[in-house]
């Protein structure tokens, strides 16, 4: 097991590696850089500009500088937020996109299993039709039509929550930017419980399990449910990575000073060490997540063994 | 006793296509769907050329008005463009009033009035056709008809005056275009890449899908603005770059379906009678590719419209005087409490079409779907 884990730390380092090398040449080939908007900029101050933060050498050399500095944890300053390290926006911004991210998944994935768990018993009846529905509006309408309908539903018409910003955390200002994420993930969560539940009780060891007189609960809910589960668990990786690096849309709708909307903001100012390090932290999820999900298979599936 | 058997004539063979056609005709849904989409389609691309207005003329004297069956201007509106009139040519309003569908102005001024100030009131987009009709002798009063100008809103208009119904149709042609066409590049790109992958085999299969694992890696919003901003604001390359990020998928079912197709028993049997390669190609590996081709295609055009909305609203898509259905519900959700029809009408059409295409995708996939025969 201990083995198993080193691998897999040890073949996260290349495909970062990749990942950062890639994102770093993509972005200095696009036109523009992070000192071109400001109009009238005086020429001698942007020389200076770019020689503090080494935009006058090579690119190659930029690239093993960057590199180091990563190494080392350090993300660099802003360009366009010239107050702060990315650090610190990182570490003001990603505790909020986190918070929200983890309670939408939360949410999505305790109810949508209920749901998805509810409709496969009760197949091609009322109830299922309903969750079908739910789950086909969910996963058919985009966020950017969900969060404005909300605010303009429970915010201006019915002024249950404020339309947006953040209120120092309180609740009142979280609800409708964890509904607006959660929706999808739920509609895509109980879709997937459905069917592997519908598949699971028709398994071989279902039917023994009810041929021995087993109690419906049981059956259920601790033999079919367990294997029912390994799809959400593979969904919930990616996804989990998605959520809790914050969403563009929600956070810019919802004025949540969260991390998503670097995202379009860094990449727009090609504000590099921004946009780099919203890349590396994303990187850093998807890998952490996706290791997560191995590991959580092989303690559900007793056939995965990782040695 | 005799037994007579009748002799049935034989059930005539149905081809794959012509049964995948028979079943998604048996789905209620998606026919439904298939309807709604032609009606969108074609409302989309001949509408605009028969709804009253064009999708830029601004009507400075209606702006945000809401959605309305009757026609305008509504009195009160009458009164507010009257006086705006007035005003703008300088002139003193003594009364207005309306008689036989006329409007009778008149206007006094300390100066003597040029009879051209007609002009003024026709300039507004509520008058028309307007004639002195008598004059004072010293020439400071004047009294001018004209007809009011009937104009119909049925979907209201814009923050600038512009007519929403005309707009929300030539904004359906700009996504429903990027959406088949983005699509298709995607198709195009993933197909020949996935094909190309699963046939070659060994190491080239190798390198080809490390790189595709990689490229799926990449944060996907980072990678499309990076290409938006590359490819500039420019129209047609905007939805080449769209579909160029969306291949991923179709490449990894492709390669697939086209390793496991290689491996059938049929293929190895074409190969032992010497049918050439491209006779295999044609006969047996096209045929059994373009079923996942067309369903994943079918559920690839309303993520590619999702994503060109996403990119409108952050500002990156469509450019004015253009529009999308994204361009529009990001203009509408700026107007929300005041203007609520500017949201909900684009999110309508957009969700409705999303709908339709997402059930003739499911209906497809139950068609052809061979383990569910």
């Amino acid at each position: 097991m201990l083995r198993y884990v080193l691998r897999r730390l040890l073949t996260a380092i290349p495909t970062m590696f990749v990942i950062v090398t890639i994102s770093f040449f993509l972005m200095r080939v696009a036109p523009g850089g992070p000192f071109n908007q400001e109009k009238g900029l005086n020429p001698v101050i942007k020389a200076n500009l770019e020689r503090v933060f080494h935009l006058d050498q090579p690119l190659w050399r930029q690239y093993l500088y960057y590199l180091q500095n990563l190494l080392k944890g350090d993300f660099g300053p802003s360009y366009n937020l010239p107050d702060f390290t990315v650090a610190d926006l990182f570490a003001s911004g990603l505790p909020v996109s986190i918070q929200i991210g983890s309670m939408a998944l939360g949410l999505a994935l305790i109810v949508g299993i209920a749901l998805g768990i509810w409709a496969a018993l009760h197949q091609n009846q009322g109830t299922d039709y309903a969750v079908v529905a739910l789950a086909t509006a969910g996963s058919t309408i985009p966020t950017f039509v969900i969060a404005p309908l909300f605010q303009l539903a429970f915010a201006l018409s019915l002024k249950w929550f404020p339309v947006g910003g953040w209120g120092d955390g309180a609740w009142v200002n979280k609800v409708g930017p964890i509904l607006t994420l959660m929706l999808p993930q739920l509609a895509i969560v109980s879709r997937l419980m459905r069917g592997s539940m519908i598949e699971a009780l028709h398994a071989h060891h279902i039917r023994t399990a009810r041929a021995l007189g087993l109690s419906e609960f049981s059956v259920v809910l601790k033999h079919a449910l367990r294997g029912a589960l390994l799809p959400i668990i593979s969904y919930a990786g990616p996804a989990a990575a998605a959520l809790l690096t914050g969403s563009v849309i929600v956070e810019t709708i919802f004025q949540i000073p969260g991390i998503g909307r670097y995202f379009v903001e860094a990449a727009l100012n090609r504000d590099y060490t921004l946009v780099m390090g919203t890349v590396v932290v994303v990187a850093i999820f998807t890998v952490l997540f996706n290791f997560i999900v191995d590991l959580l298979y092989a303690a559900v599936d007793p056939r995965v063994r990782y040695d | 006793m005799t037994e007579q058997t009748a002799i049935l004539p034989a059930d005539k063979g149905r081809s794959l296509w012509a049964d995948a056609w028979a079943r998604l005709k048996a789905n209620r849904a998606a026919v439904i769907s298939g309807i709604y989409l032609m009606i969108m389609a074609f409302a989309c691309i001949v509408g605009p050329f028969f709804t009253p207005h064009d999708y830029t003329t601004i009507y400075q004297d209606y702006n945000r008005v809401p959605p309305s069956l009757s026609a305008y201007p509504k009195p009160n509106q009458l009164d507010l463009a009257v006086k705006d009139a007035v005003k703008r040519a300088r002139l003193d309003l003594a009364k207005w009033e309306e008689k036989d569908d006329k409007i009778i102005t008149s206007v006094t001024s300390g100066k003597p009035i040029d009879e051209r100030v007609t002009r003024y009131l026709d300039r507004s987009d509520v008058l028309e056709n307007t004639l002195v009709t008598d004059k004072s002798a010293d020439g400071l009063s004047l009294t001018m008809t004209s007809d009011v100008e009937k104009k119909y809103f049925y979907f209201g208009t814009d923050n600038s005056g512009r007519d929403v119904l005309t707009r929300v149709l030539m904004a359906g042609r700009v996504s429903l275009s990027i959406g088949l066409l983005a699509g298709l590049v995607a198709v195009v790109i993933g197909v020949l890449y996935g094909a190309t992958a699963g046939f070659a085999g060994g190491k080239t299969d190798e390198v080809m899908m490390r790189i595709v694992d990689i490229l799926y890696a990449l944060p996907f919003i980072f990678f499309v603005i990076m290409l938006v901003v590359f490819f500039g604001r420019n129209f047609i390359l905007m939805f080449l770059a769209v579909g160029a990020v969306m291949w991923l998928d179709m490449a990894r079912i492709v390669r697939g379906q086209a390793l496991s197709i290689k491996r059938q028993e049929y293929v190895q049997a074409a190969e032992a009678l010497g049918v050439t390669r491209w006779g295999i190609l044609i006969r047996h590996i096209v045929p059994n590719l373009l079923g996942p081709v067309i369903i994943y295609m079918t559920l690839l055009v309303p993520q590619v419209i999702i994503l060109e909305s996403f990119l409108s609203y952050l500002g990156l898509g469509v450019q004015e005087p253009m529009s999308s259905w994204g361009v529009m519900i990001s203009q509408g959700a700026k107007n929300m409490p005041s203007a609520n029809w500017l949201i909900i009408i684009p999110a309508l059409f957009l969700t409705s079409t999303l709908f339709a295409l997402n059930f003739i995708g499911d209906g497809l996939r139950d068609a052809l779907d061979p383990k569910d025969r």
